[in-house]
């Protein structure tokens, strides 16, 4: 590795990192206005124009809050909690291809950091120690809501990581490929998977949603129950890198969602102009944002019983039936059974 | 020391030092975390010894479900192991921390004594091996992997009929 | 060749399960007995992958084994935890010198 492939790592991962905190930033902003306009209300709109630069004041704020830890707190597990929940989530989407090769001062440099030919389990073993924020925070406050916002985020994450992983695994199987890149390159001229794979993509959308605890599947945080679930005791800062863990989460499963099933950066002479494909992705992503906001808007929260049911009795079949029919229709396919692809 | 044997020395002094700050920490909630950390250092040896896929595959089952399923388990049961003042190990420990080292000893003697038949020049390739993998669980070795899966599907159903309240 | 021998992963290995037999071993709470366990099947894995890395490279036995020893790890934890909760429900206790109503 030669020191201009080095300079390329570190300046790509510094623009992946500065991309996510700025999007988180925004993205609290998007969440607050948009949630305002389905509740006809108007929402943060003073801060700067439009309320842009509402997102800088409450930064300023939470940095000057007091920042209190509990006398009774396991204390060091309690400070590592936070960063245990961001750390995983910013790491995931460095397997996310946002565009074409781009040719800069006669180097080509691919639009991703990490093509790696067992991307996507990757990802999932990212999702899977992003769960580990939530259960150091809830042993930690040494507090029982905190300590039950845990037990259910670890069953909850636990229940759903499953049919999560076998959704991913039909569109795998299609595309025969665990990285991110071929994945993309697989549906090249419009073939996107979700044509392919409709129930795999419902299922993803739903377990997307359960995997990064937003609403309608927020219980381990909610609040008519919980006070405020595994993050009740935390303040500041801290508070703050929980919900930083969250959005950049929601941004980077986004990330990877649009890549499995909606193409990528693939579009419409995304090819020849790279910077379109930047432009693609970014619209489907900002259509994945949305449609968590608006999920929160519309959905009231499940019942406990009922997201266990819906994750073991509905989803984990459902999955395994789409497996079963994706793996009957790929050795169909290669052995030309049907001789219709 | 070459760059590799830099990365196995860390490795392994998390590895074995998170071990022995699993079998020595009063809490069972911390002596899960040492665990995690160990699960993570052997994935790191995983990957040093160029089998990347079992790297990964050790994160996402040791980490990712069998230490959350053990967390999950500590965090059911509060009230046995929150207790500070529980007592961390039986009458017979000093006899088992001699036994023990006994046995290790014993097998880095053993270790050392034995002349291995190295063979094979050069690294593998990673890329690949997970299909290569995949093919070799359906043909040459579809009776262990069957056997494996009839197991996970008893074990699923035993778990389940143990751990079902009345 | 790897400028790290056999003989060095080997040895770690041997350690970790020595550790792993002691936790397994000393320990009075079953969840600690438990982890014990995992640590051993973990240094068993270790030992198959460096086999498999310096001496049959080629085949694909070593970590082919290594992923079915996973499988069973993860079996055995799930039911061995299903026990434990068991036990704690109707003895509320986990630790292995109260529960010996078999004994004699």
């Amino acid at each position: 590795m030669g020191t201009a492939d080095f300079v390329e790592i570190v300046v790509k991962s510094l623009v992946i990192i500065w991309a996510l905190l700025t999007g988180f930033a925004y993205m609290t902003w998007f969440e607050r206005r948009v949630i305002a306009r389905l509740q006809s209300r108007v929402g943060p709109n003073r801060v700067g124009p439009s309320g842009l630069l509402q997102p800088l004041a409450d930064g300023v704020k939470l940095m000057f809050k007091e920042d209190i830890v509990p006398a009774e707190a396991d204390r060091a597990l309690y400070l590592l909690a936070p960063l245990v929940a961001v750390v995983p989530a910013i790491m995931a989407f460095a397997i996310v291809p946002v565009g074409p090769s781009v040719t800069l001062f006669g180097r080509t440099i691919p639009l991703h950091l990490a093509d790696m030919n067992i991307a996507l389990l990757y990802f999932l073993g990212l999702g899977s120690l992003g769960v580990y924020g939530v259960v150091l925070a809830g042993w930690a406050s040494n507090n029982k809501y905190a300590l039950l916002g845990g037990l259910r985020a670890s069953a909850q994450m636990i229940s759903y990581e499953l049919a999560m992983g076998l959704a991913v695994l039909s569109v795998v199987m299609l595309a025969g490929s665990l990285s991110l890149v071929d994945i993309v390159n697989a549906q090249a001229g419009g073939r996107w998977f979700i044509l392919l794979q409709p129930v795999a993509f419902l299922i993803f959308l739903v377990t997307m949603i359960a995997e990064t605890k937003r609403a309608p599947f927020d219980l381990p945080e909610a609040e008519q129950e919980l006070v405020a679930g595994f993050h009740t005791e935390y303040s500041g800062m801290k508070f703050a890198l929980f919900f930083m863990g969250e959005y950049i989460a929601m941004i980077a499963i986004s990330g990877v969602a649009v890549s499995l099933f909606l193409g990528g950066w693939r579009g419409p002479f995304a090819e020849q102009v790279p910077i379109l494909g930047v432009l693609y992705f970014f619209v489907k992503l900002v259509a994945f944002l949305f449609f968590f906001v608006w999920l929160r808007a519309t959905l009231p929260r499940l019942r406990y019983d009922r997201l266990m049911h819906l994750g073991w009795k509905v989803l984990l079949p459902l999955s395994l039936a789409n497996v079963v029919v994706t793996a009957l229709a790929v050795v169909a396919r290669d052995t030309g059974f049907f001789g219709l692809w | 020391m070459t760059a590799e044997q830099v990365v196995f020395v860390l490795a392994a002094v998390v590895t074995l030092g998170s071990a022995l700050g699993m079998v020595t920490t009063r809490s069972v909630f911390v002596g899960a975390l040492w665990m995690i950390a160990v699960f993570g250092g052997v994935a790191a040896l995983f990957i040093l010894l160029g089998a990347g896929f079992l790297g990964i595959v050790q994160i996402l089952v040791y980490i990712g479900a069998i230490a959350v399923l053990i967390l999950f388990a500590i965090m059911l049961t509060p009230r046995v192991m929150g207790d500070p003042n529980a007592p961390r190990y039986n009458r017979q420990w000093p006899l088992v921390a001699v036994m023990a080292s006994a046995l290790a000893s014993l097998l880095v003697a053993l270790v050392l004594r034995t002349d291995w038949p190295l063979a094979q020049e050069g690294a593998p390739t990673i890329t690949g091996f997970a299909v290569e993998l995949g093919k070799g669980f359906m043909t040459t070795y579809i009776l262990p992997f069957e056997v494996a899966s009839v197991l996970l599907l008893v074990a699923l159903i035993g778990a389940i009929v143990i751990a079902r309240e009345e | 060749m790897s400028s790290v021998p056999l003989s060095w992963y080997l040895i770690v290995a041997a350690l970790l399960f020595s550790i792993g037999a002691y936790g397994a071993l000393a320990r009075r709470n079953a969840i600690g007995i438990l982890m014990g366990i995992e640590l051993m099947l973990n240094a068993v894995n270790i030992n198959l992958v460096a086999f498999w890395r310096y001496i049959e490279v080629t085949g694909l036995a070593g970590q082919l084994f290594a992923v079915i020893v996973i499988t069973v790890a993860a079996a055995e934890a799930a039911v061995a935890l299903a026990l434990i909760l068991a036990i704690y429900r109707t003895r509320d206790t986990v630790n292995v010198e109260e529960i010996d109503l078999l004994k004699w």
